[in-house]
């Protein structure tokens, strides 16, 4: 029996474990059915679909919206792209090329017998499947020789908005002893229906997610890391409308960290919940797959959420989040479940109440990496005071054992950070993780006292929060606003015309050998 | 940095206030003592801290020092430094454009609407654009406000409606037209390369269009808003850093009484 510094009843998060199972299970049996223009997207990308057409429109979106149009998207692309292969002899990407330019219909060709539609296609998975894993093993070759830096990983932002001016801030930041760089995505990037392509130089509070800029900065992070002797983790974002297409083309190009929530982007982007979870699912099977760590946008709730009223719901979102990610494969190790220091710094005994909210959530999941996000909601103009605000987050995640730190800019609120507040940001995490090393090992917390009773009543509260949303299933709850007192209409939100049901023809034989590591 | 814990300067300057003529206070009337912090895209070394100098003496500091610098990465040098302004400002010919309303308190401002209006004032609000941030809009609109300053939706007097972020300025003029808004509050968060401008005008310029421009209270918010900026941009009012849904309700209320006076 795993011992709790807390006196946490284990045997109440067991109980609560297994109604977030059951939740997540009610969400897979709908997802089972459906797929989205987004999933078929990134079949294309997996079989080999790159490049863009004479418009500039990505290639995978042409061959995906010709099948949509023709209203025949639900037998899938494997189905057709498989039986194109089959009647005229041509690869993947020309058959895409030769639909851009109007020359194939593949909804008009001979259909081919399953066995031979299948004997064309597998050969292609297989070697896609080679590229992620090689990709896999060339993350854990760097983390067999030069090694990394220690827990909690110190994650940095930069954001741009130009991957070329990106590359020296990471490579800045990485020499100053970040861990993870993450690129900031450019506002708006999540409501794109389609993911840009080539390297980008403007962007705004961010810069694009595309294949390239994923290239260009995965090498200058390979060759920062050679130079400093660690491997230098890199982070960018499946969320919004593009969720799989992004993990894939991470998954080709090395990315380590992935923003990854299964309830973000409905709550915060109006994404509509269908569209979401089942592009959630896909995604997060392949970052399982390539050996990404998903990061879950729980910190988010508290955005908007008071972080003290609020603190069960987003326990009982990180329940349901490592839920759905067991449902796709992805292990423990692998799973960065979001929490947040954001308490209102005016709240007596606030430190500890946060103090009662890490160590609850680690002792919850003793496995997963948990990202610990910084405050934000109450940083102010005063960087003297921020700073002093980061510090006290930084010792509440060297004391609970923290996996991943997103450390926290006292100019948050002002501005993208300057190298220089990066620096001092660094500094500042660096010497608390130092001088606090063991305090965890050290201190216990008092029977009865603030901090036992607060991390009880958290539970306690998610526990009642879950059986709600067991009795009235995730969707209805996300209509009724139960999180982040955001209410989402499942049939409304941006993307639903992209979900279509899967017809008889319909496979992805990506789903289970990329489950079962094959 | 040989300073010491008591400053042995010489204090060979008038050290009576004069309000034609402030500067920076450390801790002595008329010292100009000034705080700066910077980074120079130079290696670190005596000749990086005599550039920061320089460049310090240019900026209009005497005496500058340079008490901390440290190689971020390799050429690029960051400072801390201290030195004395030698610039004044005017203070008594200063004007600044405020926002002219009285802020009340909740409890003020639904009896104001109670009294003198007699209906709740609808209010539409968004985070308009690309701009996916709602803190903003959030702390105005939220039942639960912004420390401890209850937000729109917790007034009596309004009624409040708060389309979150990344809305469209189209969208929002639809909604707005839908719901028969009284005033309509902009958030603006992201403001690289000007783009909340851009957007800002966009909207003043399509409800010109639709004719609802004089229909409607017209306000806009975020950190780098002030009210100054807002006039110029054709709106009634803008609201910037610590303000709060006190001052944006007082002035939406008094605002609609003044107009409908007339």
């Amino acid at each position: 029996m795993q011992k709790s510094k807390l006196g946490l009843d284990f045997e109440k998060v067991g109980y609560a474990k297994n109604i977030a199972k059951k939740i997540a299970g009610d969400v897979q049996s709908f997802v089972e059915n459906y797929t989205t223009v987004a999933v078929e997207r990134t079949l294309c990308r997996l079989l080999g679909i790159d490049g863009i057409d004479a418009n500039a429109v990505p290639l995978p979106n042409v061959l995906v919206d010709s099948l949509k149009e023709k209203g025949v998207l639900g037998q899938g692309v494997i189905f057709y792209i498989g039986n194109a292969i089959v009647e005229t002899g041509l690869n993947p990407q020309q058959i895409a090329e030769q639909v851009a330019e109007g020359k194939l219909d593949l909804t008009t060709l001979t259909i081919h017998p399953k066995e031979k539609i299948d004997a064309a296609i597998m050969p292609i998975v297989n070697a896609s499947l080679d590229r992620i894993k090689s990709r896999r093993a060339r993350r854990e070759n760097y983390l067999k020789t030069i090694g990394e830096g220690s827990k909690p990983y110190l994650y940095v932002i930069v954001a741009t908005g130009n991957i070329y001016e990106d590359v020296v801030q990471a490579q800045a930041a990485a020499r100053q002893g970040a861990d993870i760089i993450a690129v900031i995505r450019t506002t708006g990037q999540s409501l794109l229906d389609y993911v840009p392509y080539g390297a980008t130089t403007e962007g705004f509070g961010g810069t694009y997610a595309t294949q390239e800029n994923f290239r260009i900065m995965r090498k200058a992070l390979d060759e920062v890391g050679e130079e400093i002797g660690r491997y230098i983790r890199l982070c960018n974002y499946c969320s919004g409308l593009c969720m799989p297409e992004i993990a894939v083309m991470g998954a080709f190009e090395g990315l380590d960290v992935m923003l990854n929530d299964a309830l973000y982007g409905i709550l915060f982007r109006d994404i509509n919940m269908q569209r979401t979870m089942v592009d959630q699912y896909f995604s997060r099977i392949i970052n399982g797959y390539a050996g990404v760590i998903i990061n879950t946008g729980e910190d988010n709730y508290l955005t908007t959420a008071d972080a003290f009223d609020e603190a069960h719901t987003v326990l009982a979102s990180d329940l349901i989040n490592e839920q759905l990610a067991f449902i796709a494969g992805i292990p423990a190790e692998q799973m960065g479940l979001g929490h947040a220091f954001e308490m209102d710094p005016e709240l007596e005994n606030g430190f500890l109440y946060e103090l009662a909210q890490a160590q609850m959530t680690r002792e919850i999941f003793p496995d997963a990496p948990l990202k610990y996000m910084p405050p934000t909601k109450f940083m102010t103009g005063n960087v003297f005071r921020g700073h002093i605000q980061d510090a006290l987050f930084n010792q509440i995640a060297i004391w609970t054992g923290q996996g991943l730190q997103l450390l926290g800019m006292m100019t948050e609120a002002i501005h993208t950070p300057f190298m220089s507040d990066r620096y001092l940001a660094i500094e500042n995490a660096k010497y608390i993780f130092k001088n606090m090393k063991s305090i965890g090992d050290e201190v216990e917390y008092k029977e009865n006292g603030i901090i036992r009773n607060r991390a009880k009543e958290v539970l306690n509260n998610a526990v009642e929060l879950l059986e709600v949303l067991q009795n009235d299933g995730l969707f209805n709850a996300l209509e009724q606003g139960k999180f982040a007192a955001v209410k989402r209409p499942k049939t409304g939100g941006k993307g639903l015309a992209g979900v279509v049901e899967r017809g008889a023809n319909y496979s992805n034989p990506f789903v289970d050998l990329m489950k079962q590591r094959k | 940095m040989s300073g010491g814990l008591y400053s042995m300067e010489a204090r060979d300057f008038d050290t009576t206030l004069d309000l034609k003529k402030i500067k920076p206070y450390g801790d002595t009337m008329n010292d100009g003592k000034t705080q700066v912090s910077f980074t120079l895209p130079i290696p670190c070394g005596n000749e990086a801290i005599e550039a920061a100098k320089q460049l310090m003496k240019k900026m209009g500091f005497e005496n500058p020092q340079v008490v901390f610098y440290k190689e971020l990465t390799a050429g690029f040098t960051f400072f801390n430094c201290y030195g004395s302004c030698v610039h004044t400002v005017d203070f008594t010919t200063i004007h600044v454009p405020k926002v002219e309303a009285t802020t009340w308190d909740m409890h003020q401002t639904d009896e104001y609407i109670k009294e003198n209006i007699g209906r709740k004032l609808v209010v539409v609000g968004a985070s308009t654009g690309t701009d996916a941030h709602t803190v903003g809009i959030d702390a105005i609109m939220n039942m639960k406000g912004y420390a401890g300053h209850y937000g729109l939706e917790r007034y009596e007097g309004f009624e409040a409606y708060n389309l979150g972020s990344q809305v469209p300025n189209d969208e929002f003029i639809a909604k707005a037209i839908e719901l028969k808004a009284d005033a309509l509050l902009v958030s603006q968060t992201v403001t690289q390369k000007d783009v909340h401008i851009q957007n800002l005008v966009e909207l003043v310029e399509m409800l010109e269009a639709e004719g609802l421009r004089s229909k409607v209270i017209l306000c806009c918010g975020g950190p780098r808003i002030n009210h100054e900026l807002a006039k110029e941009l054709g709106y009634d009012a803008g609201f910037g850093m610590n303000s709060y849904a006190d001052d944006v309700a007082s002035f939406i209320a008094q605002e609609f009484v003044r107009r409908n006076k007339k």
